[in-house]
């Protein structure tokens, strides 16, 4: 099982370097996508030998809203609001893969100085948890697009769910909230916002959004 | 007792977006806010019990927040009904740049301002860590809405800014929250609940690098939420964009709750003896809040983000208080609650300037005195309010914190935010005063204006406070805020 949940924590880190490499929306959330369904084994693997209906639902629940629902909302936000099929960065791609990397050697070492207790089921967990949140952040800050930043958002999101199954699994209800919550601002709260924002302007490219300046 | 607290404007939000009349909706509106007042004020005679399975307390640390969010509500709830009466619906044209918007449906605004109130008195009873966090969540996606209330795209773009940013940072205290559980987990072997108290009894047992990560995090998280620089970005876009009576609730009680969160965990941090750890960082962040803000300040030519960066001035201030502790500590607490009756003073002040000049741009505003003299002269007092003159309560409270700075031979800090603070004064004064006097070139004298009892009511409160609490601090409220400091680990 350590195998194989190795596997998949390589896996997620390459779904991240596609994600700042790429440059069409589609295929960024397809990434995120598949990324999401990867998501759901991490947290099956994690526990593997001890399933229980807890897992079993934190499993299923993270690969349909991550993998299935998410993508849809944003293929459909893609569609009504009629914007050309790039992500536009402000940063380069072949730089952004580079920055991505240097994420996650930063995370490595970061990692090795915070001693897991009880010992992790894989030593790759946190720094792929913590470089798959520094890859959100990049995206976020890297992006011109209301949409991709809330797709490096999403990614964002799923650094802390890999954290939270593979490390935090024991705490009572912590996992949960963050599934919870991520529910809540990204369909709600971005779903309509983005939606605001391409009524507005007819576009979702947040440098429109600069009026507010010193 | 203590849910009734949260469940009331939870219950009136409800109604509020069911119901289509406007007067029962701005009735709710007010009677919710009076309700919240009396149980909270009753709190300070008689101590409430926990609920929720102790999920809910009320402890000393969150009784003077507590009671500065009642009282500041129910000084916007009255002023809001003026504001609401104003905002005539139906299309209206942008006095900016000249296009046409509408505003929210009234519903959506009441609502959300009152399930705003309720999620702000979760953060405050919140006991569990986890629901603390949740509560800060929501109070996000409350407030979001009251920041778009004008639909044009000034307000979207402050909108999607404070939702991405804070998001983010409450995402990353969510994973402070985790390095918790880890560093709580390998104390104790099994799950145990992130509840402050349990946490904070056993917290010798606590994984210390773990314990160190959280606290990282969760200053990072919340300090977004709360606007420590260089965090506060969302911030100044938020409190120009949104109505004045929303900004005031901003300044004034959403950053208290976000102070609260970050008190919480350095509670844990003193009892597992990271006190001074903790504080280093507070220090720094508080500092360099008080700087960026007196930079900004000078070169702010809109008053209403001159007075969102006074903000990130006095966030700056709370932080840097707690982390001097000992007298300093007492003295950010005390400031806590003076800052934030000064700050929704000065914004709902700021409203009424709003619309009878009709720009944001300090530069075009001349002769409030004149044109509106309540309003102006509540705005030089406030003036001196915010900046920490005499005899108003922040002068008290600044005064603690530089006496907390010197008791502990901390010169440089002590000598520096004197300096950044008559930087500041000499910033906020020169172009406020400028505002309030000077002859108003549209003005052509004739009748003056009657300013509605409700625009100029509130303000005037919520000022007198302040200037009570400097000639005279009630000996409930000294005492409950020292045993707030003993817990944060102040002598």
């Amino acid at each position: 099982m350590r195998a194989l949940l190795d596997t998949l924590m390589v896996l997620l880190t390459f779904t991240n370097l596609r994600l700042l490499g790429l440059s069409r929306i589609n295929a960024s959330i397809r990434t995120v996508a598949a990324q999401g369904v990867l998501l759901g084994f991490v947290a099956l693997a994690a526990h593997a030998g001890h399933w229980n209906a807890r897992i079993l639902i934190v499993a299923a629940v993270g690969i349909a809203i991550k993998g299935i629902a998410f993508p849809v909302l944003l293929f459909r936000a893609l569609r009504a609001a009629k914007i050309r099929r790039e992500v536009e960065p402000f940063v380069g791609y072949i730089p952004s893969v580079l920055a991505g990397m240097a994420a996650f050697l930063i995370s490595l070492w970061v990692a090795a100085r915070l001693p897991l207790p009880g010992g992790p089921a894989s030593d790759l967990i946190v720094p792929t948890a913590l470089s798959t949140m520094l890859v959100g952040l990049l995206l976020i800050v890297s992006r011109k697009k209301a949409l991709s930043q809330a797709l490096g958002y999403l990614v964002f999101e799923n650094g802390i769910y890999v954290f939270g199954v593979g490390v935090a699994y024991e705490a009572p209800a912590l996992v949960e909230m963050g599934i919870l919550l991520d529910v809540f601002v990204a369909v709600f709260v971005m779903g309509i916002t983005v939606f605001h924002i391409a009524r507005e302007f007819d576009s979702i490219d947040t440098t429109r959004l600069a009026a507010l300046k010193e | 007792m203590l849910s009734a607290l949260i469940l009331i404007p939870a219950a009136a939000a409800a109604l509020c977006f069911f119901t289509r009349s406007t007067s029962l909706r701005r009735a709710l509106l007010f009677g919710a806010a009076a309700c919240h007042a009396a149980l909270s004020a009753s709190t300070w005679f008689h101590p409430p019990g926990d609920a929720w399975g102790g999920a809910l307390h009320l402890d000393a640390i969150g009784q003077p927040f507590l009671s500065v969010l009642s009282g500041l509500f129910l000084a916007a709830a009255v002023y809001a009904v003026g504001y609401l009466r104003r905002e005539s619906p139906g299309l209206r044209e942008d006095f900016l740049e000249g296009f046409r918007f509408t505003n929210a449906p009234e519903a959506v605004f009441t609502g959300c301002l009152l399930f705003f109130l309720s999620t702000m008195t979760l953060v405050i009873l919140s006991e569990n860590l986890g629901l603390l966090w949740i509560a800060v969540e929501a109070t996000t996606l409350s407030s979001a809405p009251l920041i778009y209330f004008h639909r044009h795209h000034r307000s979207l773009e402050a909108t999607w800014k404070y939702l991405m940013i804070c998001s983010v940072g409450i995402g990353l205290a969510l994973l402070g929250n985790f390095f918790l559980a880890v560093a709580a987990s390998s104390a104790y072997g099994g799950s145990i609940p992130l509840s402050v108290h349990v946490l904070c009894e056993r917290a010798a047992a606590l994984h210390a690098p773990w314990l160190k990560g959280a606290f990282i995090f969760l200053l990072v998280g919340y300090g977004t939420k709360m606007g420590l620089a260089p965090l506060h970005t969302w911030l100044p876009d938020a409190h120009s964009e949104a109505p004045s009576v929303v900004s005031a609730l901003l300044s004034g009680a959403l950053l208290n709750c976000a102070f609260l969160g970050i008190l919480r965990i350095f509670q844990i941090c003193v009892a597992a003896g990271l006190g001074s750890y903790a504080q280093g960082y507070l220090v720094l962040f508080g500092m360099v809040s008080i700087g960026l803000a007196a930079a900004f300040l000078l070169a702010q030519r809109d008053y209403k983000r001159l007075l969102a960066y006074s903000s990130v001035e006095h966030m700056g201030i709370l932080a840097l208080g707690v982390g001097l502790g000992g007298t300093a500590a007492f003295g950010a607490l005390l400031h806590a609650v003076n800052h934030s009756f000064a700050k929704a003073m000065l914004f709902l002040l700021a409203g009424n300037i709003l619309a009878a000049y009709r720009t944001k741009a300090a530069a075009e505003v001349r002769g409030v005195l004149r044109r509106i003299p309540v309003t102006g002269v509540l705005w030089l007092a406030g003036l001196l309010a915010i900046t920490g003159s005499p005899p108003f309560g922040t002068f008290v409270s600044e005064l603690l914190i530089l006496r907390g700075a010197v008791e502990q031979g901390r010169f440089w800090i002590a000598g520096s935010y004197l300096a950044l603070l008559t930087v500041i004064f000499v910033g906020m004064a020169a172009t406020m005063t400028r505002m309030a006097q000077g002859s108003d070139p549209e003005w052509t004298g004739g009748a003056v204006p009657r300013e509605s009892a409700v625009a100029i009511g509130p303000p005037l409160a919520l000022g007198l406070v302040v200037l009570a609490l400097g000639m005279y601090l009630p000996p409930s409220l000294d005492a409950v805020l020292h045993r707030a400091a003993q817990a944060l680990g102040a002598g």
